[in-house]
């Protein structure tokens, strides 16, 4: 199953290469040429009628985890995060480093020998460190190398009401909404987009939206959703279940209000579920791609997901099945000669 | 296959308390090594291998099944659960563990909190508390309520993890861990001849005062009774002379809760037998099952064997397969060795 | 002159960050007279180009300014909401804001145990709506609003919101208008998202792909009480920028504009902003560089809603770039 396949593989910033494997044999069909450019981003065109204008559309590869910074001489294997997350999930979680995946976990000190206010005060990244149950340091350099990738072990799950729980919905939920697209004939030119390196300041899409100089853009992620319970209902982001979700403002985009409107608009028009995602900190792919060049009109559409950043992140197959239908539609809906620019 | 048992075992549910499921995974193992099996008032699972002397001596080992975990406290409006411990969980273990929530039916549920965006600087500097966390099952609150109740049982899902040389890691491995030793131990057993009666029981509620042990000692009344729990397993950031070294061996240990004789013989044996070993000290309590089954009835000649194991109480807990198959055999040997012995003499003071 | 009607009408318009159509409108009517050439980018920015045959110089100041916008709208008509650019909470509390269709709001907060405590997730607007339907006739989430504070001016100061920047507007405005014998080609772009992290200029400067760029914004003074060490005083002449925390000034732009400014007499400050960015530090950094400086106009509590800057000043600055641009 695509999404599954997509959210057990591993990639974090910088080293995508199993995640780009899978999208390459699954997009090479649909599309009518695949470049891989210079930074490891997959660039797939599918040729629309002329007249009509160049859609990009991007989904980032990488996700958040963990790189190996040194390994100490009783063959613990300190590290350092790659991409941002909240240091607080880390202690007690089981990890596979590098290429071969390699069991490890991440412990802490039994809780008898500490003092009280040791537990109210987390543990730091580099006060943690990664077991793979080696003997020494020389046992560990034989599995695990410097600068090799740590993800976190957590599998695919389907629960509660049609939910999911996986690592990396950010953003492989974007990633196989994008496959599912391509997998349809449009009218507009697209531009898919499979980026790196958006977790670490968005430097794939940078140079993707350079080279690819398009007349519109579309952002698909996996964005923040805060509605637990002992947070206010006016700081929950999006809502899980509530369909997905159009970005209005982050900390790196103001969208076009109109382009925000139009595809929300279209959304209820057709019955489809959908909500806004409202202004909070956090950026995507849409920071870097709509200051590109002179400039590109964005929009974002995510699918809301619960924990994320962390190794179970959940969110809804509706609001998943939502995401590809209003895309599909705002693609269907574009008009010859709009949004093309001279 | 030992790997396999431990696999099944740490995968057991079995809360303080709620153990029927680990038990349930005992007795399928534990009874091709033993004569009888019973279960107790409290849920201890006895598993009884009959000796060869005429007036057989009891000898009895403990094991506790019981995991520490969580319970549910109360099922707010929108479907998350807020829960409480049972046990000594750090709560900094829990923030986006899986768990299961053992109601009418299983819900897979995840532990989350208010995400860290939304946080003051200051709050994130603090480590999140329980009553500030969530348990996300994705159902809506009357779906939630159809199939738990306040106080079910809630405990975390960890499959169990193959680290490098022979060294797993998994949840409950305390201790699991210990009742894996026990069927080591019988199943040696299997091959010797020995004269005392063994009781090997998986007792349960060690975690929140050895109320299994205690009640369990009582009814079995025996001459001398070991516990196998877990030792703290040395880690970079801890002195060396509080913990031991996972695969160099169990710990056997010495102070006020062992009897000096229990632990002369054990040291002797594995000396004998060339088992490896470590020694570990204690001054008073030794927080094991040893401690409730010591001054039960008119008093009972205790003895401690540990599992080197790091990162106790957290859901990662590690050890060196071979640590419990030495133990085992450590245990058997020493039972065999008290053939012909008589033990009046030896645990005289 | 002061043209007190234009100023008045660029301080007291709609426009925060991404929500600059109305200002952009004002202004447009204002120079379409004056420029052989008008277009508006993929962003919003306004471009008017005087077209010549020498150097191509852009010419940069920010349309938009400070605000907020609505996140939430509860049971009982108030209004959550977060901040477009740089909004303290210690300013916004009990001020008036204004939304694009002139809809008036109070800012306020909830209960507090310590002041210092204060953050725009504990404040809320009221628009004066009882019920959520009510304030949704007006309202919606995604809306943005700005300050509101009328403006004020005597013969010596200026007093209002959005000095930063529509005063620098209003300076490229002047300048655009009294340009006569000019050599370069000049492309007076008023951008469009400065506030938020120069984004508008970014994209501007990459389509025009300037030889200079020269940016108009306010700065800092040092000249209040225990304010932090700064040389630059209000009314003491025009601002030419040797650095701030986006940007320092390349040389020979930098030094054409001392130049200028002795030649011709006009009374000018050199500043040091320790903090704070403008245009330039997007300009600089396009495709292979592009050499660039800032004029700016000295102006007290900034990112308030009462700004100050004095009418002096401001003639200097016009002055300042239009000879500089005639050069």
């Amino acid at each position: 199953m695509l999404l599954k396949r997509l959210t057990d593989a591993c990639g974090m910033p910088g080293g995508e290469g199993e995640v780009r494997e899978i999208i390459l044999e699954e997009i090479k069909k649909y599309v009518d040429d695949i470049k891989i450019d210079r930074l490891g981003n997959i660039i797939a065109t599918k040729n629309g009628k002329p007249g009509y204008p160049k859609v990009m559309i991007a989904a980032h590869m990488d996700e958040v985890g963990l790189m190996v910074k040194s390994i100490d001489e009783g063959g613990f294997i300190k590290f350092a995060q790659a991409g941002g997350l909240d240091e607080r999930i880390l202690v007690s979680k089981p990890v596979l480093v590098g290429k071969n995946k390699i069991q490890g976990v991440i412990g802490a000190k039994a809780i008898h020998l500490q003092e009280k206010d040791e537990r109210e005060t987390p543990l730091k990244t580099k006060q943690l460190y990664i077991d793979i149950g080696a003997k020494s340091k020389e046992d560990t350099e034989k599995l695990v190398k410097l600068g090799d990738y740590v993800a976190f072990d957590s599998e695919y799950v389907e629960f509660g009401n049609n939910l999911v729980k996986a690592k990396a919905l950010d953003d492989r939920a974007g990633c196989a909404a994008l496959i599912e697209t391509l997998k349809h004939e449009y009218n507009v030119t697209i531009v898919a987009a499979f980026t790196v390196q958006e977790e670490i300041g968005l430097r794939g899409a940078t140079v993707a939206a350079y080279n690819i100089n398009p007349d519109i853009a579309l952002v698909l992620e996996g964005t923040l959703c805060s509605d637990v319970s002992n947070v206010p209902e006016h700081s929950y982001i999006t809502k899980l279940g509530n369909g997905p979700a159009i970005s209005l403002m982050d900390s790196r985009t103001i969208f076009p209000k109109n382009l925000a409107k139009r595809i929300f608009d279209l959304a209820v028009k057709n019955g489809v579920d959908i909500q806004y995602r409202l202004p909070s900190p956090g950026g995507n792919d849409a920071g870097a791609i709509h200051t590109i060049r002179e400039g590109v009109p964005c929009a974002a559409i995510s699918v809301p997901c619960r924990y994320i950043h962390s190794p179970a992140s959940v969110m809804s197959k509706d609001d998943f099945e939502g995401l590809k239908k209003v895309v599909k539609l705002f693609l269907e809906d574009i008009k010859e000669g709009e949004y093309i620019r001279d | 296959m030992l790997r396999d048992l431990i696999k099944e075992l740490t995968e057991a549910h079995g809360l303080t308390g709620f153990e029927h499921e680990a038990a349930k995974v005992v007795e399928k193992y534990f009874k091709s090594y033993s004569d009888e099996i019973k279960i107790d008032k409290m849920g201890s699972l006895s598993a009884i291998k009959k000796g060869k002397a005429q007036n057989p001596k009891r000898i009895m080992l403990a094991a506790h099944m019981d995991e520490i975990g969580l319970m549910v406290k109360k099922i707010d409006d929108k479907g998350f659960i807020q829960f409480t411990n049972i046990g000594g969980i750090d709560q900094r273990t829990l923030l986006t563990q899986e768990v299961i929530v053992h109601g009418k039916k299983k819900l897979f549920g995840v532990i989350g909190s208010k995400p860290p965006h939304l946080l003051e600087a200051s709050e994130k500097k603090k480590a999140v508390k329980m009553e500030d966390m969530l348990i996300d099952v994705g159902f809506s609150k009357d779906e939630v309520e159809k199939y738990v109740s306040v106080g079910d049982p809630i405990t975390i899902r960890r499959k169990m993890l193959n680290l490098q040389n022979d060294m797993v890691a998994g949840k409950a491995l305390d201790d699991r861990a210990g009742v894996a030793v026990m069927y080591e131990c019988l199943k040696e057993l299997s091959k010797m001849n020995h004269d005392c009666d063994v009781y090997a029981v998986a007792t349960v509620q060690e975690e929140v005062g050895y109320r299994g042990a205690i009640p369990a000692t009582y009814h079995i009344s025996p001459h001398i009774g070991i516990a196998i729990d877990v030792g703290f397993g040395s880690t970079p950031e801890l002195p060396k002379d509080e913990t031991s070294d996972l695969g160099k061996g169990p710990c056997i240990g010495f102070g006020a809760n062992i009897h000096p004789k229990v632990y002369e013989k054990l040291v002797e044996v594995a000396k004998e037998y060339n088992i490896p070993y470590q020694q570990e000290i204690y001054p008073g309590a030794t927080g094991t099952d040893a401690w409730g089954m010591q001054i039960t009835r008119g008093g009972v000649a205790t003895g401690l064997i540990s599992i080197p194991l790091r990162y106790m109480h957290t859901s990662v807990e590690t050890i060196n397969i071979n640590d419990i198959k030495n133990a085992g055999k450590l245990l058997a040997y020493f039972i065999v060795s008290l053939n012909g012995e008589d033990l009046e003499g030896m645990l005289c003071y | 002159m002061i043209n007190r009607d234009l100023l008045k009408r660029l301080l007291e318009t709609f426009g925060p960050s991404g929500n600059e159509e109305t200002i952009r409108e004002v202004i447009r009517q204002e120079i379409k007279d004056y420029a052989d050439e008008i277009k508006v980018d993929a962003l919003g920015n306004l471009i008017a180009i005087k077209r010549g045959n020498g150097k191509k110089i852009m010419v940069a100041s920010h349309m938009d300014e400070i605000g907020i916008m609505v996140t939430n709208i509860d049971e009982n008509g108030f209004l959550r909401f977060t901040n477009i650019g740089g909004v303290s909470p210690f300013t916004a509390l009990y001020q008036r804001v204004m939304f694009a269709d002139g809809t008036m709001g109070v800012v306020g907060m909830e209960k507090l145990d310590e002041m210092k405590d204060l953050a725009l997730n504990k404040m809320f607007i009221d628009i004066g709506a009882c019920s959520k339907e009510e304030a949704m006739k007006k309202v919606n989430v995604g809306d943005a609003a700005c300050f509101y504070t009328p403006y004020v001016q005597n013969d010596d100061y200026i007093m209002a919101k959005a000095l930063d920047d529509r005063i620098g507007c209003y300076v490229t405005i002047e300048a655009l208008k009294a340009l006569k014998d000019c050599p370069n080609e000049v492309y007076f772009v008023f951008t469009v998202q400065e506030e938020v992290g120069l984004r508008g200029a970014k994209t501007a400067a990459y389509g025009i792909d300037p030889d200079m760029g020269i940016a108009i914004d306010v700065t800092l003074t040092g000249d209040t009480p225990k304010a932090k060490t700064m040389d630059v005083k209000m009314g003491k002449g025009t601002a030419i920028k040797i650095k701030d925390n986006s940007v320092l000034a390349h040389p020979t732009v930098k030094n054409l504009m001392i130049e200028t400014a002795k030649e011709n007499n006009i009374p000018y400050q050199l500043e040091i902003l320790e903090g704070g960015g403008t245009d330039s530090g997007a300009i600089h950094l396009t495709k292979s560089g592009v050499p660039s400086g800032v004029i700016s106009v000295p102006c007290r509590y900034v990112h308030s809603p009462s700004e100050m800057v004095s009418v002096k000043d401001v003639k200097s600055s016009i002055e300042l770039l239009v000879k500089v641009l005639e050069k």
